[in-house]
């Protein structure tokens, strides 16, 4: 249901959605969306519709599949059968399993999963409507829910994916991009790390070409973080002005312990 | 939701406070809670509707294809209903396929639908024992706090009610697809009304703690003119003659209610 | 704050929500930086439940294994309790457990040790500790809970002197209701529901002392 467009014949090439190439799609974010899990959130990225939820840490069943040392992250992407046009059956596809499996691979390196051991924490993303880019977008309502859910991490995760289209590298491709395009190439990144944790690419670029979409895939996902920190912040009004209140409320907190919590032994040891 | 370890507890508070005529959230014993219902958001959906009852949570998603049709109709179009029990919507609730009552709930909304003979299947035929139109309704659960039945036969109904499918013509055996959308002929409006059962009292709109402790359930579908559409008794207990004509007599009431609801959003 | 803020430079002692990279503190949680003394912490407005030795929890019996219950406490495990950690008699393999705690029912317990796995030990031999009777759940936020207790135990004593329900807090964000009326148990209900959603605001005694007021005369 794409729509097609009749290329511009003037001189300045553009998108066949108008943005420039390193636009992103208008993104809105929403957290604690889901009452029965323990953090969620809602993304809308360009036409894409897609609610994450999570649950966790919480007892690993089949208990064969949980480990000694540390927590499990278990990812699961899926989509509905009326996002797509024309219906997918309900039933999860390999692609669906791979990008289930680079998810976690993406969200791993921001938890501290060695405080877990024999938890898991779940991650469940649904596509409610797909529009190209759904593991990147997926990616960012998952780091949100995470935070929403109170489990601690190292950092959010952001992703978006760049790639090449009629010769003219591009970021945060649409479905109609993705599908006639050069190259398409999610990638994710923790910014305060300076740290990919997502990276794939399909079609035919320049190892210079490469490069350069790298960094503007990167550049794409350090606005995205900025969307992430405000949707959290947001349910709280944390803005400028309410920094007073939280000088005020640390009187009426009861007395926390002096002693440093179980939490943070582990990240004391490993200080890099 | 059959694995759920029942709570004695639970079972006793319930039970106590629904004998005082009120529920354990302060609604009455035959009220719903809050309907929160949105159409046509989807873009790859031909038809589409969001619901929310209380903090139940559904997305309803219609879409048409084509396929073959049955043997026994080979000029009639084939509805298909499925419903997604999605791990997001309740910790026990596990990725993998749909567990029965997800197959039952798809099932109960189907055979409403169909008995109330909705969609007229002949306006869906094209090549006659080899091709026609297929109307797909997805179920899909975002949170679960129970009477999915009902929320998720509302929202099939208002998804229905506002789907726009693709117009075929026929000619020389060929399908082609005209520019034009055409919306779904709707020959009646099923709703789904489920009253619990929990000891001697009967309840509707149960939430999930509800439905966790409750004896019993007798879900009816009803159309606008008060037929009888589909029943479904649910629950290893029995109901006495008297009790099954009380359910259906609540059910008749809350069906028009509900459908009243549906019709003001897809009518607008 | 949120998870990868930046809350200090240079060293300093850490508290709750925080992580050391480098030369610096950063976030590991949503939440409200808080300077104090010669530590900083982040309370955070989320967060699961982790349990510690010395916290009473409201749990549900989940299973039943030989000499021992498992619990759910809303933990990253399952809790478990011991026989001999639920009666003062030696355990005997004729004993039949399920006349002293079944799979469902439901526990006042305090944590009394994590085992080397981190999983929790309880115990219901004690005052006020054991078999749940009468009452129901709700559940709240785990990072709420200090804010429900308030000062040494200033808001929470509060709302049982205006309600005369008696109310068991789990550390684990179960909650313990049971009241001689029903209205009295809805106050506490919509009480503590809104001090969850206020928790992190200042001023909230106070309010909270107007709300209980306020309900008060809505139900004369």
């Amino acid at each position: 249901m794409s729509k097609t467009r009749k290329r511009k014949t003037s001189k300045k090439w553009e998108r066949v959605d108008g943005r420039k190439p390193d636009e992103l799609r208008p993104i809105h974010i929403e957290s604690g969306v889901l009452p029965n899990a323990d953090g969620s959130a809602y993304i809308e990225m360009g036409r894409n519709k897609i609610m994450a939820g999570v649950y966790g840490p919480r007892e690993m069943h089949p208990k064969r599949l949980s480990k000694p040392n540390q927590g499990v992250l278990r990812c699961r992407y899926h989509m509905a059968p009326f996002s797509v046009d024309p219906r997918r059956s309900p039933a999860p596809s390999r692609r669906d399993m791979e990008i289930s499996m680079v998810m976690r691979d993406a969200l791993e390196p921001a938890l501290f999963l060695e405080r877990y051991p024999r938890s898991v924490i779940d991650v469940f993303v649904e596509i409610i409507q797909a529009d190209g880019g759904t593991r990147c977008a997926s990616i960012n309502a998952a780091a949100v829910a995470l935070a929403d859910a109170g489990i601690p991490m190292k950092d959010l995760v952001a992703a978006c994916a760049a790639g090449k289209y009629e010769n003219n590298l591009i970021l945060d491709l649409g479905d109609y991009e993705d599908k006639k395009g050069q190259s398409d190439m999610p990638l994710a990144y923790m910014p305060k790390f300076d740290k990919v944790t997502l990276l794939q690419m399909e079609g035919i670029m320049t190892q210079a070409e490469t490069d350069e979409a790298i960094k503007m895939a990167v550049e794409g996902c350090k606005k995205i973080y900025e969307i992430q920190k405000e949707t959290l912040k947001k349910k709280y009004g944390m803005v400028q002005g309410e920094a007073a209140a939280a000088e005020e409320t640390p009187e009426e907190e009861p007395e926390s312990p002096e002693e440093p919590t179980e939490e943070d032994k582990p990240a004391e040891e490993e200080e890099q | 939701m059959s694995n759920n370890i029942v709570s004695k507890l639970k079972r006793k508070k319930i039970e106590e406070v629904i004998k005082t005529g009120k529920r354990m959230d302060g609604r009455e014993l035959l009220q719903y809670r809050d309907w929160q219902i949105k159409t046509g958001f989807l873009e790859k959906s031909e038809g589409s509707a969001e619901v929310r009852l209380g903090k139940t949570h559904v997305v309803v998603g219609v879409k048409a294809g084509i396929g073959t049709p049955f043997e026994d109709s080979p000029d009639e179009g084939v509805m298909m209903v499925n419903a997604e029990f999605t791990p997001i919507a309740h910790p026990t609730w596990e990725p993998g396929p749909p567990p029965d009552e997800a197959i039952e709930l798809a099932r109960v909304v189907d055979r409403g639908l169909r008995a109330a003979e909705v969609l007229s299947m002949e306006e869906l035929g094209l090549v006659s024992g080899e091709k026609v139109q297929m109307v797909f309704v997805d179920l899909y659960i975002l949170n679960y706090d129970g009477n999915l039945i009902d929320a998720c036969s509302a929202g099939a109904l208002a998804a229905l009610n506002t789907a726009e499918i693709p117009d075929l013509k026929v000619s020389k055996g060929e399908i082609t697809q005209t520019d034009k959308k055409k919306k779904l002929k709707l020959r009646a409006h099923p709703i789904a009304a489920t009253v619990v059962k929990i000891g001697d009292e009967f309840i509707v709109d149960a939430t999930v703690d509800e439905e966790e402790i409750m004896d019993g359930r007798i879900t009816v579908t009803l159309d606008e003119n008060g037929n009888v559409n589909a029943m479904q008794k649910m629950g290893a207990i029995g109901f006495s003659v008297d009790e099954i004509k009380k359910c259906i007599n609540i059910a008749s009431e809350k069906a028009a209610e509900i459908r009243a609801k549906v019709m003001a959003v897809t009518n607008g | 704050m949120v998870p990868g803020d930046l809350i200090y430079e240079g060293r300093i002692r850490t508290g709750d929500n925080t992580y050391r990279d480098g030369g610096n503190v950063y976030a590991t949680k949503v939440g409200l930086v808080n300077y104090s003394k010669d530590r900083v912490s982040v309370i955070a407005l989320e967060g699961g439940y982790t349990p510690l030795v010395g916290d009473l929890v409201v749990g549900t019996v989940t299973d039943i294994e030989l000499g021992q219950w498992l619990v759910n406490i809303d933990g990253p495990t399952d809790a478990i309790l011991t026989v001999n950690e639920a009666i003062d008699k030696p355990f005997r393999t004729s004993l039949d457990m399920t006349r002293i705690l079944d799979v469902g029912d439901l526990v006042v317990a305090k944590i009394v040790d994590l085992d080397r796995n981190r999983t929790p030990i309880l115990s219901i031999l004690g005052r006020d500790l054991g078999r749940v009777h009468e009452g129901f759940v709700i559940r709240i936020t785990p990072s709420k809970i200090p804010r429900l207790i308030g000062k040494k135990g200033s808001m929470i004593n509060m709302i049982l002197r205006e309600t005369r329900c008696n109310v068991s807090i789990g550390q684990n964000g179960r909650i313990l209701i049971n009241g001689r009326s029903r209205a009295d148990e809805e106050i506490v209900e919509r009480v503590i529901h809104k001090i969850e959603a206020e928790a992190h605001t200042s001023g909230l005694t106070n309010r909270i002392q107007e709300y209980l007021k306020t309900i008060k005369e809505e139900k004369k």
